[in-house]
């Protein structure tokens, strides 16, 4: 099997490239790439997301045929796609930080920034929280409701139809922190830095 | 609910692991890979390896290690000491740190947060602070706190969050490596100032300590020496906090 991740020359993806490779050991193959063809050819892509919703989008669409490329690959192929952070976020149809920017539409909803109550909550949410599981799903198998998830982030992904949502946390409201849509995967937090129970998610998604 | 990180701290100085007292005389004390897998297997929210003499001398020995212990540790890893530019940070990153600390440049140009954190995202610029009380104030050191600047720490704290620092670390130079505890007063100021998470620094010797600057108001506190000679597991101190009303990740 052939997962790829996608590296679009927007932020840092080390740590996401060492813990895929960790869980897939010899048995899968990673891949880290922008090529078209070879995004076409895998059986699985993560989409993974750091910095402003705007330069992730900006650097997607600086490759050209990308955007197309993965669209297709996750609305006409039905393949399972994992978009991670700002990956996750980029489903929606539009993003509020810096200016208003177009997203990629896979899923309705919008990226506004975490209402942080006039100062109570201190922003970006850095740390360790729990995630409410509120709905089975294939990336949480074998994880317990009330695990801890590494987050880092300031925005937060709210979809127009809640359906789509299997896990939230609390801080300041609740937040969307993973979302299953047929194909589409996505958390808000990092898999690839929390820990066991992290690399378990990813396992959950390469194996499922 | 978020959880008070507890953030180990090694101090590497050409690929291996010594503990400065007040900065300068230092120990060797073994291979930061496997300290660092220690740490992350025993619990730590994040591992921190600070560069000490990074400032002087040849920087390759740090990437190296590195790109080892992110390898081996899936708990973000932050690297400071040294970092000059963007180029210096996005090497870092490339190598896999989550996060770079950044301390002199920021303060000789603040340009370089601004840059970084809109290049790489907040999420991975640490601004550290080193702080020294002086007259009814703080004035913050750079060059691993060898040099006075004149400036005062809060409102240069207070121009790091408007640069774009995701956090800042901020360390009592009267305090570290006394064991005597943070210097709460700074802390509780700088926390309350600043709407960005405050990592608290500088002169842990009891896991009371730990509470204290908790207490304080920052979101996670760092200590090097009494994890690093086994005074005190990263799991003693969670279970130890977690008796205090403390939220942590057990």
């Amino acid at each position: 099997m052939d997962v790829t991740i996608v590296d679009y020359k927007s932020g840092n993806i080390s740590s996401v490239i060492n813990s895929f490779k960790e869980v897939a050991k010899d048995k899968v193959n990673i891949r880290v790439t922008s090529d078209l063809n070879k995004i076409k050819s895998s059986d699985k892509v993560v989409l993974p997301g750091q910095g402003s919703f705007k330069s992730c989008i900006d650097s997607l669409n600086s490759i050209n045929g990308l955007i197309d490329t993965l669209s297709e690959f996750v609305l006409n192929n039905k393949k399972p796609l994992l978009g991670i952070c700002v990956g996750l976020q980029m489903f929606a149809d539009v993003g509020y930080e810096e200016v208003e920017t177009k997203g990629l539409g896979w899923i309705p909803g919008k990226v506004s920034k975490i209402d942080n109550q006039n100062g109570k909550y201190k922003l970006p949410h850095i740390g360790w929280n729990q995630i409410n599981i509120v709905k089975d799903s294939k990336i949480f198998k074998d994880i317990e409701n009330n695990s801890h998830m590494y987050f880092v982030h300031s925005y937060e992904f709210i979809p127009d139809d809640n359906s789509v949502t299997v896990a939230t946390t609390d801080y300041a409201s609740k937040i969307v922190c993973a979302i299953e849509d047929e194909n589409i995967f996505g958390t808000q937090f990092h898999p690839e830095k929390s820990d066991k129970i992290g690399l378990k998610i990813i396992d959950n998604f390469i194996n499922s | 609910m978020l959880k008070k990180r507890i953030i180990p701290c090694l101090d590497v100085k050409n690929g291996r692991v010594v503990k400065g007292i007040n900065f300068v005389g230092l120990k060797d004390a073994g291979d930061p890979v496997e300290q660092a897998k220690i740490y992350s297997d025993g619990g730590a929210d994040e591992i921190c390896f600070l560069d000490i003499t990074a400032s002087n001398e040849n920087r390759d020995t740090i990437y190296e290690v590195v790109e080892k212990t992110s390898k081996k540790c899936f708990v973000p890893l932050t690297v400071g000491g040294g970092v000059r530019s963007i180029d210096d940070i996005n090497k870092l990153l490339n190598c896999g740190a989550d996060k770079v600390s950044i301390n002199t440049a920021a303060v000789q140009n603040s340009k370089v947060v601004e840059d970084s954190s809109r290049k790489f995202g907040s999420q991975c610029i640490v601004v550290a602070i080193d702080a020294k009380r002086k007259d009814d104030g703080w004035e913050i050191f750079t060059h691993g706190g060898r040099n006075p600047t004149g400036i005062n720490a809060l409102e240069f704290a207070s121009k790091m969050e408007k640069c774009g620092a995701g956090e800042l670390l901020v360390t009592s130079m009267d305090k570290d490596g006394t064991q005597s505890g943070y210097d709460i007063e700074l802390m509780q100021k700088l926390s309350s100032m600043v709407n960005i998470p405050v990592i608290a620094s500088g002169g842990v010797g009891t896991l009371d300590h730990l509470v204290d600057g908790i207490k304080s108001g920052a979101s996670a506190v760092l200590a090097a020496s009494i994890f690093h000679y086994g005074t005190y597991s990263v799991n003693e101190a969670k279970q130890y906090l977690a008796s205090k009303d403390i939220p942590v990740r057990i």
